[in-house]
């Protein structure tokens, strides 16, 4: 039986639209529209989608910056939604933390490094100056930065470095999720692999599950476990990693890796055709009826512009919600 | 650019071999003037050849010793009263420098605290605090400032609450401004995530990164502040004399202007030194901070 | 084999600034033929973006200069024209694409104008002869319904569509060079994926050369035929593509290329280059590389390696291959 450290259930978040003086509410930007999803302890989660897919969005209300229109986050087993502030601030934020995407601006200027990698235990914990400087220095080791750096500011570190204390900093209080916002994509090429193993590495130390937001597939595959597949607001395909690069099911899906795969330009007879997506995503203020992938989807069939298809299992630990799989 | 985007993150690494600091014109004659300011200032009794209050009548309207008629033994000549020219406008810099200090103090503080706490909670309060802001900016000072002067009378601490009164105005503008661009920043989401309190994070995080330009605007102040209660002084609203202040010194001198020049002249120098020097220190600040700012 | 283009010889271009001359490009050799598509891979800083601005001579003057070589346009040589004469060719005869849509088009214009602008600069057509030329560029482009769009304003359109319409400014005078700068890192990878085959279509009707500067592998694996390697101002290795992934000979084009992650197949590892990239203004006296070459021999300290031809279309710089 899978250990589950954290599930999203049915997840939605809408943002209202106004207008005018009075700030009347004219439409619904439906960004986030019905996610479930299970993180395993000690294991990798991806959400891949494209800009306006919602995944950020759902990334974000895992870390409660955004207040859920409806539906659970059940954290080893208990709706956290219901909490108070109280007992979030005791007992879910320091258990997850976040390393965001750009390293250039999420850290203080004005801080050294060894504040900014101290100020969860500052926040949170009534450790003394001593111990926190003891835990910074040990968190510096694990993520391979020099000790002797440790009064620099961010400025004088590159990007590869400061993603590094980033991620020191997110390990502070040894939590057990931590949120990922597309850690390397703003990193130079040869240092993303730096990073990416340093991750892993980290995942095996501490038993640390990640959920990882991500528009490369590449990257989704040489770090998760398991990966959902967003579309405007919801998950159209969702498995465990292998079998889902390996099979993949819905037409989005196979879109994005021929979109992501490295072909060469003899290899244009591979399984995987070129498939070239008409259009663009439609507006997450109006999406289309039925499956909402259907005006982009060249396999799409009648029922797929009336009917809105329910996720369905195929083989183990796969889904997708799609009708030709009905 | 993306070329020069490239090599700002090389430049970093390299040690500065620009023109030393001190050799930069825009910030040592500034400096010097300043400096010279709070000399004069602090050591006024040591520097000033003669007690700046008293009369003698006998030495009435002396011009300056360049001029026909003038002698070293009174520098720049002496007024009406037969006061000291050079010794009042040393003593008057006591004046200038108190009083720009301290109302720069007293704005900056509640400028500050406004902006901050405006922009970072927003909502109600925000609205209501720079509704406040507005009126405040919207009333011309110098009336204000007669006003207070006028119900609370001329006195060293009336010019100080009546300048300030709408001082801080500026300040919460400006602040609220930079508080709102770093309200979305990166690091201060991350803080969120943490799980700081809004007031540490208004505190560490927002508070020394609008450092900057408040230090600009500070500096930029001095001059405006000077001239502000050089204007109250000349319209006979300021600190009353015997005391010599810059303001009153011009204000003296305005009747006898094209006789005895030099009683409205000199101070209305120190006063155009100063202030220039308060607004030429300002820019050169703010360049100098500003590239390291772009980092966010 | 098609006409010579662009024949790029020993470019150097240098910043001059407070903290002492920066030579960003450092002898910069390569070519491209009509309707070839050559791409310039590499990290940030190192110089495959100065080399394009340095083709169209749109370095930020007076700090950016090139200081030698020979950049030869159809049998001119673009480094000793005036700055009027230079004028003439950007543009209309070489034209370029930067990353980011957004501020490449002016929010204040409706985009139908900011094509005009190019076509009327350019061509010396009479007004009313302006209009179809847009037209037919925004079709070129496949934005859909042409004639519809050409009020809207850059803020009205999606990021892909920008890229687009800044696409059809750039081809609005049928350019025989393009230079496209990271066009399409700030894309979807859908909407990059049609984008690239918009743009391989384009140069099948127009027999464009292009020159395509990227980091990102899987975009040059699509869209080019041949590839050079930079690294710290050099380039490195120049191969054509499919040689550049099976049989890389530079330690740097290897390491680069097994330290991407691969869709086709499960990584266990990742290979990861120890290091960074060297600071531009505080070179190695030998190989640029050497500090992180896992095979650096004691030559490569001291002296640069000289550029070798391994075969017809296949040079690499590396003492180990001499």
């Amino acid at each position: 039986m899978a250990d589950i450290l954290l599930e999203g259930r049915d997840l939605v978040k809408h943002y209202p639209v106004t207008k005018g003086l009075l700030q009347r509410i004219v439409g619904w930007v439906r960004a986030v529209d019905g996610v479930s999803f299970t993180i395993e302890r000690g294991k990798t989660m991806s959400l891949v989608g494209e800009s306006g897919a919602g995944k950020t969005t759902t990334a974000r209300a895992v870390l409660l910056q955004e207040t859920l229109t409806s539906g659970s986050i059940i954290f080893e087993g208990t709706d956290i939604t219901k909490w108070s502030m109280a007992q979030l601030k005791t007992g879910y934020r320091p258990r997850v933390q976040a390393v965001q995407q750009n390293p250039w601006s999420s850290m203080n200027p004005r801080m050294r490094i060894r504040d900014v990698i101290a100020e969860p235990l500052v926040v949170n914990t009534k450790q003394t100056k001593q111990q926190n400087r003891e835990r910074v220095l040990e968190l510096l080791d694990q993520v391979g930065i020099a000790r002797e750096n440790i009064n620099r500011y961010p400025h004088e570190f590159s990007g590869g470095q400061r993603q590094r204390i980033a991620v020191a900093r997110a390990l502070a209080l040894k939590p057990s999720l931590v949120v990922l916002d597309e850690p390397v994509s703003a990193l130079d090429v040869s240092i993303r692999a730096q990073i990416m193993n340093l991750l892993k590495d980290l995942q095996v130390k501490h038993n640390l599950s990640y959920l990882v937001i991500a528009h490369n597939l590449a990257t989704v595959r040489y770090m998760s476990h398991a990966v959902a597949i967003m579309y405007l607001g919801q998950i159209v395909e969702y498995g465990e990693t292998e079998e889902l690069f390996k099979n993949p099911l819905h037409p989005y899906t196979k879109a994005l890796i021929s979109a992501s795969m490295l072909t060469l330009p003899e290899d244009e007879d591979q399984e995987l055709k070129q498939i070239i997506l008409t259009g663009e995503m439609p507006s997450p203020l109006n999406p289309p009826l039925g499956c909402r992938f259907h005006t982009r989807c060249s396999e799409a069939g009648n029922t797929c512009a009336e009917e809105v298809p329910e996720l369905h299992t195929v083989g183990t630990q796969h889904w997708v919600k799609c009708h030709h799989y009905d | 650019m993306a070329a020069i985007r490239d090599f700002t993150i090389d430049n970093k690494s390299l040690r500065k071999k620009s023109r030393p600091v001190i050799l930069q014109p825009n910030f040592i004659i500034p400096v010097v003037i300043l400096t010279l300011l709070v000399i004069c200032a602090i050591f006024a009794p040591l520097l000033a050849p003669y007690n700046p209050t008293v009369n003698s009548l006998k030495d009435r309207l002396l011009p300056p010793f360049f001029a026909h008629g003038g002698s070293t033994a009174h520098f720049l000549g002496t007024d009406g009263f037969g006061r000291d020219i050079l010794s009042r406008v040393i003593y008057g810099a006591r004046i200038s420098l108190s009083v720009s200090m301290l109302v720069i103090l007293i704005t900056a503080s509640i400028g500050t605290i406004v902006g901050i706490f405006s922009g970072y909670i927003g909502g109600r309060w925000d609205s209501f605090l720079m509704r406040v802001t507005d009126v405040s900016l919207a009333f011309p000072a110098i009336l204000i400032a007669l006003l207070m002067a006028v119900i609370l009378g001329p006195s060293f601490w009336t010019v100080v609450i009546a300048i300030s009164l709408l001082g801080w105005a500026p300040y919460a503008r400006l602040i609220r401004g930079e508080t709102l661009r770093l309200r979305q920043a990166d690091f201060v989401t991350q803080a969120r995530i943490i799980g700081t309190s809004p007031l540490r994070i208004m505190g560490v995080h927002i508070f020394p990164n609008v450092v900057n330009p408040l230090i600009v605007l500070a500096t930029m102040q001095v001059g405006l502040v000077i001239l502000t209660e050089a204007a109250l002084s000349y319209l006979g609203a300021g600190i009353p004399p015997p005391t010599a202040s810059w303001g009153q010194m011009v204000s003296d001198g305005r009747n006898v202007i094209d006789t005895a020049w030099w009683i409205s002249f000199f101070p209305g120098i120190a006063i155009g030194l100063v202030v220039l020097s308060g607004n030429f220190l300002g820019d050169w600040i703010r360049d100098k901070l500003d590239p390291r700012l772009r980092q966010l | 084999m098609s006409e010579l283009l662009l024949k790029v010889e020993d470019l150097q271009t240098a910043f001059f600034t407070r903290q002492g001359v920066i030579k960003a490009v450092d002898g910069v050799s390569f070519h491209v033929r009509d309707g070839e598509t050559v791409g310039i891979v590499g990290e940030s800083g190192c110089g495959k973006t100065v080399t394009g601005l340095s083709i169209l001579r749109l370095l930020p003057e007076p700090a950016g200069r090139i200081i030698g070589g020979k950049i030869i346009f159809q049998g001119v040589n673009l480094v000793e024209l005036s700055k009027n004469h230079m004028r003439a060719y950007r543009g209309k005869m070489i034209s370029m694409i930067l990353q980011d849509p957004m501020t490449s088009l002016n929010p204040v214009f409706p985009i139908g104008d900011q094509i005009a602008e190019s076509v009327r600069l350019h061509q010396g057509l009479p007004d009313d002869m302006i209009q179809p030329e847009v037209i037919s560029a925004l079709r070129l482009l496949k934005i859909p319904a042409p004639e519809m769009r050409l009020n809207d304003y850059p803020f009205q359109l999606s990021g892909g569509m920008r890229q687009r319409v800044v696409g059809a400014i750039a081809m609005s005078c049928h350019p025989r060079l393009l230079i496209a700068d990271e066009p399409t890192t700030a894309l979807d990878a859908t909407i990059q994926a049609q984008y690239i085959a918009l743009f391989k279509d384009i140069q099948q009707k127009t027999n464009v050369g292009i020159i395509f500067i990227t980091h990102d592998f899987g975009v040059v694996a699509k869209m080019c035929h041949r590839v050079c390697v930079m690294y710290a101002g050099k380039i490195v290795e120049t191969a054509p593509t499919s040689v550049i992934f099976k049989a890389p000979r530079h330690p740097y084009t290897v390491a680069l290329i097994n330290s991407v992650p691969r869709l086709d197949r499960k990584d266990e590892r990742l290979y990861s280059i120890e290091g960074q990239p060297p600071s531009m203004a505080n070179l190695p006296p030998g190989c640029r590389f050497c500090p992180r070459c896992s095979a650096a021999q004691d030559i490569c300290r001291k002296q640069q390696p000289p550029e070798v031809k391994i075969s017809d279309d296949h040079s690499v710089s590396c003492w180990r291959i001499s």
